[in-house]
């Protein structure tokens, strides 16, 4: 593979990725995808629980089943997937320089779909650095694709969909959750979530959160306190947790630096992850460069999926190859189903929030 | 701790055993893990200490993108153990600092 060029490469081999390769493939664009994992997916093959929303979005579907079916459609349709490759440096004319075994090569590619998902964001406390306290992205990587526990009591922190989820695969990997806490007074993911870990007797402490990871040279605990109104902890009434691990579910930020590279115009959107490219409901971001999935801001697999769709069909159409009864109707069809998947109490807003977003325009 | 019988994933498949070195330790890992899973089905959690107040750090992110958890491998320094797979013999050091190459690769 030197210096080659291609239609279409993509970025990142997880659902959006991985959609936006599909949908065009299945036109005729040439597709190459490349992910600096060495296997790819992103983060389906860690996601062991059941998918919500309707059949068409593949509900009841297993994260890791998803994520067989995209690669067995990617296979079919003759998508080319270039594995422990790194994409680090978008230049001129849409060249994409990647590194495969100490060996970096240029593609240049007609168009390029950045789907490079997120980065999760920590926290800053005393002791956050002793080994033991990890994200809760690790543990779950560990537990559903290495089979290992990353210990034996764990503490969670961040009631958010991770936190929640996680917590209740960490309890199926035979660990014991000791506790799960957030800052904010109110549990911050879905009741379904939830319930699964109330029901197992999980101490839920709302309002809190942890001011020192104790140990000398690994976490044997934390010390964990209720914080005032301006979210400060009092120290005075902090308690200590037995744990050996301490896992951060704290949110997650769109992995940006490629798009910023690359020339994107970002926005600000504090409801999809802050920081991120402008995109518009196309899904492009400039000329000739898509982004999708969590890099377009945080949501979930199944939007991220479908936002790759969208991104591969507008590749398709404007490399003239959008077949003329397509036209109009498919893009439709996925912004239908984006709409569904972005409804209910939490959808709505990021649903508002993209509107706003793309209405806003682009500003450099 | 290794998960052996799993309500959804089910029963882990018997791999490949290997056997590789943990500063000079022999510990037995299975074909397909990661140097970071291998360590911790053992319960190694310290990956390497800081260089100015040599304090400990290991797996973090566990995905390749903070590089906590380094160590040196096969001689060669600065090695992210959460996304580089086993291999037989391989030896494994905690690393100190920024590490350092060992003769056979200068
Ligand atoms: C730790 C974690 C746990 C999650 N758990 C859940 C969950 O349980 N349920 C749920 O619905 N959602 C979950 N999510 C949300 C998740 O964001 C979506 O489910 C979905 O995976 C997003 O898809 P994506 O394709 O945008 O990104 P990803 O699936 O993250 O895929 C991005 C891919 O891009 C690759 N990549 C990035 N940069 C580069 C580069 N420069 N060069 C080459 N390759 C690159 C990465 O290696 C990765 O494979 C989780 C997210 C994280 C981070
Ligand atoms: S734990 Fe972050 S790079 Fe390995």
């Amino acid at each position: 593979m030197n210096d080659s060029k291609i239609d279409l490469l993509v970025i990142g081999a997880g659902p959006a990725g991985l959609g936006a390769a599909i949908e065009a493939a299945k036109r005729g664009v040439k597709v190459l995808v490349v992910d600096e994992n060495a296997k790819p997916g992103g983060q389906l093959f860690k996601q062991i629980h059941k998918f919500f929303g309707s059949k068409e979005h593949m509900a009841g579907t297993r994260g890791f089943t998803i994520g067989e079916m995209l690669l067995e459609q990617a296979r079919e349709y003759g998508v080319m997937v270039m594995l422990n490759t790194l994409a680090w440096g978008f230049f001129a004319n849409n060249v994409v320089v990647v590194k495969q075994h100490d060996q970096s090569y240029s593609i240049q590619a007609k168009k390029v779909v950045l789907a490079t998902g997120a980065t999760e964001n920590t926290l800053s406390f005393k002791g956050c650095t002793k080994p033991g306290v990890m994200t809760a992205g690790a543990a779950q990587t560990l537990i559903n694709l290495s089979r290992v526990t990353p210990g034996e009591k764990i503490l969670m922190v961040g009631t958010g969909n991770v936190g929640l989820i996680v917590s209740y695969q960490l309890m199926q990997a035979g660990a014991q959750v000791v506790g799960i806490l957030d800052a904010a007074p109110v549990v911050g993911g879905y009741d379904v979530h939830a319930n699964k870990i109330r029901k197992a007797h999980v101490p839920f402490y709302l309002g809190h959160t942890v001011v020192e990871a104790l140990g000398k040279e690994e976490v044997i605990g934390a010390s964990i306190a209720p914080v005032d109104c301006n979210f400060k902890p009092l120290e005075k009434e902090g308690f200590f947790v037995e744990c050996d691990t301490i896992c951060l579910a704290v949110g997650l930020s769109p992995r940006l630096d490629l798009a910023l590279n690359a020339g994107c115009p970002s926005t600000y959107e504090p409801l999809l992850g802050g920081s991120m490219p402008w995109h518009d409901q196309r899904m492009r971001s400039m000329e000739d460069v898509y982004v999708a999935g969590d890099v377009a801001g945080i949501e979930e697999a199944s939007t991220a999926l479908e936002e790759g769709k969208l991104a591969g069909v507008a590749v398709a159409d404007e490399l003239g190859l959008l077949a003329k009864e397509e036209q109009g109707v498919i893009y439709e069809e996925i912004q239908s189903r984006l709409d569904k998947l972005r409804s209910g109490l939490y959808g709505d807003k990021r649903r508002q929030a993209k509107l706003d977003l793309i209405e806003r325009g682009c500003t450099r | 701790m290794r998960i052996e019988a799993h309500p959804i994933l089910g029963t882990r498949s018997v791999k490949e055993t290997i056997s590789i070195t943990v500063d000079d330790r022999t510990i037995l890992a299975q074909q397909g893990d990661t140097i970071a899973a291998a360590m911790l089905a053992e319960g190694f959690r310290v990956c390497r200490h800081t260089s100015r107040t040599g304090e400990p750090r290991g797996v973090f992110c566990g995905i390749g993108q903070c590089t906590d958890c380094v160590m040196q491998v096969n001689g060669v320094p600065n090695i992210r153990t959460c996304i580089t797979e086993v291999e037989e013999g391989m030896e494994i050091r905690t690393q100190v600092g920024v590490g350092r190459w060992e003769a056979s690769h200068e």
